[in-house]
């Protein structure tokens, strides 16, 4: 006696319909591994409290003094603290594609007839969900210390998904890393490591024209700056329409060169 | 009956180690393999090849007639894995694992939990089903990575050392299971260190070493190969010992004194091969000769004895397994 093999169709139709389906299930596996894990989630939700406070009350004194007179330091650092927060929280795919990998659940989902690029994708879905929850938690204590936004309802919008995009882009890196070491001990390092210098030697905290020579012309180039400046002119005004065109611009490049390598580095691993 | 496994000089090199050196397999549609062999002897390269985990250097291999290199989408629809870790989402529960698992067999929404709340019960984990798979203890976790495997209802499924480390409890409820569902008509490609496992639950068995066969059958027929079977008589008074022995190199030549332990004689070994008639005919001449038996046992040749004989070297499960080696080499 013989057991039918399930019947499933290779039509590209059906191929396509199954790379939406799969990625939802998977982007439902990451989402839950959010809230299976309120530890996690409670001490990545703590993190960027305590960077808002800790630089809104330590360096705002000091910081505050070389801003343009009538800024007050609370306006200029959320929308700094808001990019170095989505970059943050662009490296959790490094740890879990490790993690997967290392205890054999890849090797699952690399032997099942589901779609192969639903893993990355789903990765990817659950994590903008996530990257919008940071934006909008981070929104919600500044407006504790006493950040408003200037601009227009659309302008603020447009701020949160620049926001949003930037995170996302950041996302291919990371999984990249992550499929590319041999354990999670590492991933945890290497996914988190290269966003410091990235994150701080930009606009995010001090004006750029403070900082010396050679480093100054780093921080204008980095896409951290160019974000932060963009969203900066959203909210705080005056709109930087080149700013917001070229974080785009730098969005999409990212995207168009790490999304493929990603994928690449998935289907040899 | 058409193979469902079919396999053809499979090799495989990870930097100095040849891991696999040209592996044939032929597994008939059903039935249960055993690829036995020590660590490192490339058993479960083979399956990750034939898993479409691993693409090899050379040679072929065919899952339910699906080439595995061109056709591997389809061979990933008829193909269950379970490896030798529990492959199993430790932030989900039992019951979200299954569910997850059937919906990527593309299972429909409904499909994927029924099947999922029967294999729950068959596999008695339903009192666990709603707890996070990281509460579960060792045994747990293979039996749920067990039934993601056959959710799909796979017609071929590759176990990888399946009870490495299991408690012997739960190693039977894994040969039960793996019993039943054989019997539902699944070819089954099973991989072990345990010489015992092999013999309990293969059809067949092919052992491996140096990613090369190096034999293949039936138990009993590998048995056959290093002797057959023996008749040992252990004599009441060690006394008798060289009056029996004479006695029994009358009916059978080869008739050898065993020592034990402490190089004393008190047993001897009556070599039988085909010959069951011997036993009788080895009994009765020591009762006419009031020579008196202690104790009278027929030995089966052991996969153990097997294993020395076709090798020289003891298949000693060792607690390193298998994938750790490759990971070390690549």
């Amino acid at each position: 006696m013989s057991v039918a093999a399930p019947a499933i169709s290779f039509s590209p139709g059906a191929k396509l319909r199954r790379a939406f389906a799969d990625s939802g299930v998977m982007a439902w596996r990451y989402l839950m591994h959010y809230i299976r894990q309120p530890d996690l989630l409670f001490f990545s939700t703590v993190q960027p409290i305590m960077f808002v406070l800790l630089f809104n009350y330590v360096f705002g004194g000091a910081i505050g003094q070389s801003l343009v007179p009538g800024v007050d330091y609370a306006d200029f650092l959320i929308p700094g603290i808001l990019i170095q927060t989505v970059a943050f929280a662009s490296s959790t795919p490094a740890v879990s594609m490790a993690k997967d990998k290392q205890e054999g659940i890849a090797d699952r989902f690399r032997s099942l007839p589901m779609a192969r690029s639903a893993v990355l994708s789903g990765r990817v879905l659950a994590d903008t969900v996530y990257m919008a929850y940071t934006v909008l938690l981070l929104i919600l204590i500044g407006f504790v210390i006493g950040f408003r936004f200037q601009g227009s309802f659309g302008e603020a919008a447009l701020g949160f998904l620049l926001a949003v995009l930037f995170g996302v882009a950041l996302l291919w890196i990371s999984i990249l890393i992550g499929l590319s070491v041999k354990n999670v001990e590492t991933a945890q390092l290497a996914g988190f490591i290269w966003l410091f210098p990235l994150t701080f030697a930009s606009s995010a905290f001090v004006p750029v024209e403070t900082l010396p020579e050679g480093l100054r012309q780093f921080a204008e180039w980095n896409p951290v700056t160019i974000f932060v400046d963009a969203v900066r002119g959203l909210w705080l005004g005056p709109v930087d329409y080149q700013d917001i065109w070229l974080s785009i611009a730098w969005a999409v490049a990212l995207t168009v060169i790490f999304a493929p390598l990603g994928v690449w580095k998935y289907r040899r691993a | 009956m058409p193979d469902a496994v079919v396999a053809e000089g499979l090799k495989k090199r990870f930097g100095e180690t040849q891991a696999l050196d040209g592996v044939h397999l032929s597994v008939p549609e059903g039935s249960i393999r055993g690829l036995l062999g020590p660590n490192g002897s490339g058993k479960t390269t083979t399956v990750r090849v034939l898993a479409t985990l691993l693409r090899p250097d050379s040679g072929t291999a065919k899952i339910a007639g699906y080439d595995v290199m061109k056709d591997s989408d389809r061979v990933r629809a008829a193909i269950g894995l379970s490896g030798q870790f529990s492959a199993t989402d430790g932030n989900l529960t039992g019951r979200e694992n299954l569910r997850m698992v059937g919906r990527l067999y593309q299972l429909g929404r409904a499909e994927a939990k029924r099947r999922a709340d029967e294999l729950l019960e068959r596999l008695e984990l339903e009192y666990a089903a709603d707890r996070p798979a990281r509460t579960y203890s060792g045994g747990m976790n293979r039996r749920l990575d067990l039934a993601a495997a056959i959710i799909g209802r796979a017609p071929v499924l590759f176990l990888d050392e399946p009870t490495t480390g299991l408690d012997p409890v739960s190693r039977r409820q894994i040969w039960e299971l793996v019993r039943s569902l054989v019997d539902e008509g699944t070819t089954l490609l099973l991989t072990t260190q345990y010489l015992e496992e092999a013999d309990q639950l293969a059809d067949e068995i092919t052992v491996i070493d140096h990613g090369r066969v190096i034999a293949e059958g039936t138990a009993n027929e590998l048995k056959s190969r290093v002797g057959g079977n023996a008749l040992e008589l252990r004599l009441c008074d060690p006394a008798t010992h060289d009056e029996a022995l004479r006695i029994l190199t009358t009916i059978a030549p080869d008739a050898r004194a065993i020592l034990d332990d402490r190089d004393v004689t008190g047993t001897i070994e009556v070599p039988l091969g085909e010959d069951t008639e011997l036993i009788a005919a080895a009994i009765h001449s020591l009762h006419e000769h009031q020579v008196a038996i202690e104790d009278v046992n027929v030995r089966r040749p052991s996969l153990d004895d097997v294993f020395l004989t076709l090798t020289g070297r003891k298949a000693e499960p060792d607690a390193t397994p298998d994938e750790q080696e490759e990971e070390a080499i690549r």
